[in-house]
C-alpha cells in the first residue's frame, strides 16, 4: 500500500524541546538557519518544567572564593574522574553566561540583599552555587525559553512522537514522526538532526521522571548507528516521596537539605553523622541515596518504607517562602503539613549520567550529522551527577549543539527523502495496530518492575543476570505487542513504540552493569565493594549485527596544569 | 473507600459525530487522585483512551479537565476529597481533538502577539535588583499554562470578543511587574488584548490551581492602569518610571 505522508524540509531539525532542545534551537535560528524544533509533549510541557532546586553556576554572589576551577573540580571528583574533562571545563566556564543570558531574556532569579542573584548550598559543591527561583528553577526557565521561541518565530510541531532517525550514506539526513492530534506521518529531511530528548528514569517502576522520559533518543540513536556510553551509571535521588502510592517516587527537592533539612532514622537517630561526618545531609547524592537505602533495608526505616526529612526548625515562614513547591506537594497529595511534620522519604530513580557519546564542543555524535544534548548526552557528569548541573549543561550543551549543527548544516548537501525506509517505518508502526496485541502497559510494567527490582541502587551479578532473562524475554515477545485503534492520538501506541525504546536503554544498563566489576559512584557493586584503577574508563555501546555490543575505552586524561584542580584519585 | 464510579467522556472524530460518557469501575486505592483512575482505565481496559499528562506533579500543567464539572488539574485532585462518583470530562474552551484531549494552540499565537521582555536601557551588567522587588512578578511567574482559568472564563468560552482570556493577562502583568522591564502592557491589553470584556467575576482565580489572584493581582492593575493611561498618559508615565528607580538598588 502506497503511505502518506507530509514532508517538511529545513537546515537542522530538533528533536525535543525540554531545555536543551531549546536553546538548541535558538543557537540555530540566531544564526541565520532554518530550523524546526519537534517535541512529544506539548510546548512548555517539558520534564525541565520539574527542576526545583536550581542551576549550578560560579558567580560567587555569595561566595566570592568560587571560580570556574572549583566548580571544574567538584564535577570531575563527583563524577568519580569518569567525566570528560573537556565537558567540564566548558560547562564550568560557559554556566555563568548562560545564566546572565536567562536573566536578558526575562527570568526572575531570587536576590541576595544587594541586589546579586542568590545562590543555594547543595550536595557536594563546595560553595553556594545554586541560582534559583525558589523551588521552581526548571519552570522559570521553560516558559522564558517559551517565550523566546515565539517571538522568534521558531517553528515546532509539538505534540508530534519522533520514532526513527533517517540515515544516508552513514549520514542523519532526517526523521520520521507521527503527528499525534491529526494522526499523519511526517518526514522531516534536514542537513543535520539533534537529539535533545531528555532522560529515560521511565524504565524504572519509581521513578522522578516525567511520562515523556522513557528513553526515545537513546533508542533513536542506537538504531540509528550512534555509539552510547557510561549507561550503567543510574542517578537515584536520596529523597522521593513514598506515600501515598500514587505519588511513590515523586521528587523532593535537594534544596529541601539545602536549606537546612536533616534526615532521621525511626529511632530518631540523624544517621548521616555517621556515614558522612563532614558532609553529613549534604554530601554527593549517591552516599546519601545509599545510607538512607541502607536504613531502610537494616529496620530502621518508617511505617511506609522510608527515613525521615525534617525541615520544622526552620519554621513556617521561612519554609513557606523557600520552598512553597514542596509545601504545596506534601499539603495537597499526602496531606503532611512539612512546616510542623517530618516528610517521609525514600530513593527514588532520577537522573540518567550515561547517554549518547558526543564531541564536547559541538555535540557531534559518532555518527555523521547527528548531535545530542541535555540529558541524552553523555560526559559531563560521569558516574555521578552534582544537583544543579544538569540545568547548566542542558543550556550550555543545548547552545553549543545548536551551533554545531548549523556549521555541519553549512557544509552539508541536501539528500532527499528516502521514499522507501520511510514506508517501511510506516509499515513497522502500522503493523501494532492489530486485533490481539498484547497490552504494552503490561509489557512495560513488567520490565520497569524488573529494573527496580534487580538494576537497584546496590547491585550483584546475580540480581543483574536476573533482569537480563527478563529482558530478553521481553524482547522475544516485543513482536506481539499491539493495540487497537488508529494512529490518531493513540496511548497504546505510544506505548508500543516507546516500549522498543525503553528495552533498548534497559539492556545498556544492565549489562554495562554487569560488565562494571567495581564500586564507582552511583553504580554501587554489593559483589565488587571497591573501586577499581582499571575501572578509569568508560563503557561504549554501539548496535552491531550480532546485537549490543561493548566496547571499554580508557578515559581521556586531562591535561597536567587541570590536574590541580581537582582532587587526585585515590584508591 | 469503595470502587469509583468513573465517567469518562469519549469521542473519536475519526468514528463518530458526538461524545458521550462512558462509565468505568475503577478500584480505589490509598490517596489516589484522578488521573490515577482514569489512567487505571487506560493501561488495563482501553489503551486507546488519549488523555495528556506528563508530570503527575502539578508541575507541568498537561492534565487539565472538568471533574463534576470543575475545570481542575486531574493529577492534582484527590479522590477522596470528591467522593467516588466521578465525571471526567474535557475543557469545553478548546476544540476536541480526541477524548479528554483539546486542542489548545490558539494560546500561542495569543502568546506570540504579548511584547516580550525588554529590558530597560542603560543597565549596568550584571544586574542589581532588590530581593523584595522580585516578588511582585514571582506571583504570575507561578503559572503553569494549564489554561483552566481560559476554560471557566466565560468571556473566553462564548468566543465573541477578542479577549486574550486570564492567562495572557497574567503573562503580561508577569512582565509589567519585572523590575527591569521597560513597556507597560496595559494600553495593548485594552486596545487588542479586549480587557475591557473581563466583568471582574473572579471566576478564574477561583480555579487557578497555582492560586494566582489573576483578577485582583493581575486584571485590575491592568484595567486600572490602561484607564489613567488613557486619562493622563505623562503623569502616569512619570509615576512609573520614579517608583522604578526608586527600587533598583545601584
Ligand atoms: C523532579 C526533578 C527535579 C530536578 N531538579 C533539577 C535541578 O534543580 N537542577 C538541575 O540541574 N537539574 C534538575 N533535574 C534534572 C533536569 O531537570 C533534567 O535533567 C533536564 O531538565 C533535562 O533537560 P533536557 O532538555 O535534556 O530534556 P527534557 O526536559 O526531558 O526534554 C525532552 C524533550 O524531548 C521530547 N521528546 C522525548 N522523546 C521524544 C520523541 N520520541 N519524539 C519527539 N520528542 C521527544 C520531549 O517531549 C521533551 O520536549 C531535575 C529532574 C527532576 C525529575
Ligand atoms: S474575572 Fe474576567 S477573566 Fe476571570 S473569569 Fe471573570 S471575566 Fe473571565
Ligand atoms: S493562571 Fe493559573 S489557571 Fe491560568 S493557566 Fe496559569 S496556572 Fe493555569
Ligand atoms: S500531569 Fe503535569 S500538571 Fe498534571
Amino acid at each position: 500500500m502506497e503511505e502518506s505522508f507530509k514532508v517538511v524540509k529545513t537546515d537542522v531539525l530538533v528533536i525535543g524541546a525540554g531545555g536543551a532542545g531549546m536553546r538548541a534551537s535558538i543557537a540555530v535560528k540566531d544564526a541565520g538557519l532554518d530550523v524546526v524544533m519537534v517535541s512529544k509533549s506539548l510546548l512548555g510541557k517539558a520534564h525541565t518544567v520539574m527542576a526545583e532546586g536550581g542551576i549550578a553556576a560560579a558567580l560567587g554572589n555569595v561566595d566570592p572564593q568560587d571560580n570556574w576551577t572549583v566548580h571544574y573540580g567538584d564535577i570531575i571528583e563527583e563524577g568519580v574522574y569518569i567525566s570528560n574533562w573537556k565537558m567540564a571545563e566548558i560547562c564550568a566556564k560557559e554556566a555563568p553566561d548562560r545564566v546572565f543570558e536567562l536573566e536578558d531574556y526575562g527570568a526572575l532569579f531570587d536576590r541576595t540583599p544587594d541586589g546579586r542573584i542568590l545562590q543555594r548550598a547543595f550536595g557536594a559543591h563546595t560553595y553556594r552555587r545554586l541560582c534559583h527561583v525558589g523551588d521552581r528553577t526548571g519552570l522559570e526557565i521553560i516558559k522564558t525559553l517559551e517565550d523566546q521561541v515565539l517571538h522568534r518565530d521558531i517553528k515546532f510541531f509539538d505534540e508530534m512522537y519522533i520514532t526513527k532517525v533517517v540515515v544516508k550514506d552513514g549520514k542523519a539526513c532526517g526523521a520520521i514522526g507521527i503527528k499525534m492530534n491529526t494522526g499523519e506521518f511526517h518526514y522531516f529531511e534536514a542537513k543535520s538532526v539533534i537529539i535533545a530528548t531528555g532522560g529515560c528514569g521511565r524504565v524504572y517502576k519509581v521513578t522522578s521522571n516525567s511520562w515523556e522520559s522513557t528513553g526515545d533518543g537513546l533508542g533513536l540513536a542506537y538504531e540509528a548507528g550512534a555509539v552510547l556510553k557510561d549507561m550503567e551509571m543510574i542517578q537515584f535521588h536520596p529523597t522521593g516521596m513514598v506515600y501515598p502510592p500514587g505519588v511513590k517516587g515523586l521528587l523532593i527537592t535537594e534544596a529541601v537539605r539545602g536549606e537546612g533539612g536533616i534526615l532521621l532514622n525511626s529511632k530518631g537517630e540523624r544517621y548521616m553523622l555517621r556515614y558522612s561526618p563532614q558532609k553529613k545531609e549534604l554530601d554527593a547524592r549517591d552516599v546519601v541515596a545509599r545510607a538512607n537505602y541502607k536504613e531502610i533495608q537494616e529496620g530502621r526505616g518508617t511505617e511506609h518504607g522510608g527515613v525521615y526529612l525534617d525541615i520544622t526548625s526552620k519554621g513556617a515562614d521561612y519554609i513557606k517562602h523557600k520552598l512553597p513547591a514542596m509545601y504545596m506537594q506534601f499539603m495537597e497529595f499526602a496531606g503532611v503539613d512539612i512546616t510542623k511534620e517530618k516528610m517521609e522519604v525514600a530513593p527514588t530513580v532520577h537522573y540518567q549520567m550515561g547517554g549518547i557519546r558526543v564531541d564536547a564542543e559541538t555535540g557531534h555524535s559518532s555518527l555523521e550529522g547527528l548531535f545530542a544534548a541535555g540529558e541524552v548526552a553523555s560526559g559531563l557528569h560521569g558516574a555521578n551527577r552534582l544537583g544543579g548541573n544538569s540545568l547548566a549543561d542542558i543550556l550550555v550543551f543545548g547552545r553549543r549543539a545548536g551551533e554545531g549543527a548549523v556549521a555541519y548544516a553549512k557544509k552539508a548537501n541536501e539528500t532527499g527523502a528516502d521514499k522507501k525506509a520511510i514506508e517501511s517505518e510506516i509499515a513497522r508502526i502500522r503493523s501494532f495496530l492489530k486485533k490481539d496485541g498484547k497490552n504494552p502497559y503490561e509489557f512495560i510494567d513488567r520490565l520497569t518492575s524488573a529494573m527496580s527490582d534487580h538494576v537497584g541502587i546496590v547491585r550483584t551479578r546475580e540480581e543483574l543476570e536476573k533482569a537480563i532473562t527478563i529482558i530478553e524475554q521481553l524482547k522475544q515477545e516485543y513482536r506481539e505487542v499491539g493495540t487497537l485503534g488508529s494512529v490518531r492520538y493513540n496511548h497504546g501506541l505510544l506505548g508500543c513504540l516507546e516500549l522498543g525504546n525503553m528495552l533498548i536503554a534497559a539492556e545498556a544498563i544492565t549489562r554495562a552493569a554487569i560488565m562494571r566489576e567495581e564500586s564507582r559512584g552511583a553504580h554501587a557493586r554489593i559483589d565488587f565493594p571497591k573501586k577499581d584503577k582499571n575501572w578509569l574508563k568508560n563503557i561504549e555501546i554501539s548496535k552491531s549485527d550480532k546485537g549490543m555490543t561493548f566496547n571499554v575505552v580508557p578515559v581521556q586524561e586531562m591535561p597536567a596544569e587541570y590536574k590541580k584542580y581537582a582532587k587526585p584519585e585515590e584508591y | 473507600m469503595t470502587d469509583i464510579n468513573l465517567k469518562i467522556y469519549r469521542y473519536n472524530p475519526e468514528e463518530e459525530s458526538t461524545g458521550k460518557f462512558v462509565e468505568y469501575k475503577v478500584p480505589y486505592v490509598d490517596g489516589m487522585v484522578v488521573l490515577d483512575a482514569v489512567r487505571y482505565v487506560q493501561e488495563k481496559i482501553d489503551p486507546t483512551l488519549a488523555i495528556r499528562w506528563n508530570c503527575k506533579a502539578a508541575k507541568c500543567g498537561s492534565c487539565s479537565a472538568e471533574i463534576n464539572n470543575k475545570p481542575s488539574l486531574m493529577c492534582k485532585t484527590r479522590v477522596d476529597s470528591i467522593g467516588n462518583n466521578i465525571s471526567v470530562a474535557p475543557m469545553g474552551a478548546y476544540p476536541n481533538i480526541k477524548d479528554l484531549v483539546t486542542d489548545i494552540s490558539v494560546n500561542w499565537s495569543i502568546l506570540r502577539k504579548i511584547p516580550k521582555f525588554t529590558p530597560m536601557e542603560g543597565m549596568e551588567k550584571p544586574w542589581r535588583i532588590h530581593p523584595g522587588d522580585v516578588e511582585r512578578s514571582k506571583e504570575f511567574k507561578k503559572c503553569i499554562e494549564c489554561f483552566l482559568c481560559q476554560d471557566v472564563c466565560h468571556v473566553v468560552r462564548e468566543h465573541t470578543t477578542n479577549y486574550f482570556g486570564p492567562r495572557h493577562m497574567v503573562k503580561a502583568a508577569s512582565m509589567d511587574m519585572h523590575p527591569l522591564d521597560a513597556l507597560d502592557r496595559s494600553e495593548f491589553l485594552d486596545d487588542e488584548g479586549g480587557i475591557g470584556f473581563c466583568n471582574i467575576t473572579k471566576c478564574c482565580q477561583d480555579v487557578c490551581p497555582e492560586h494566582i489572584h489573576i483578577t485582583d493581582n493581575a486584571i485590575i492593575q491592568e484595567k486600572e492602569r490602561a484607564a489613567d493611561l488613557k486619562y493622563d498618559p505623562i503623569a502616569m508615565l512619570i509615576k512609573r518610571r520614579k517608583s522604578r528607580k526608586e527600587k533598583v538598588v545601584k
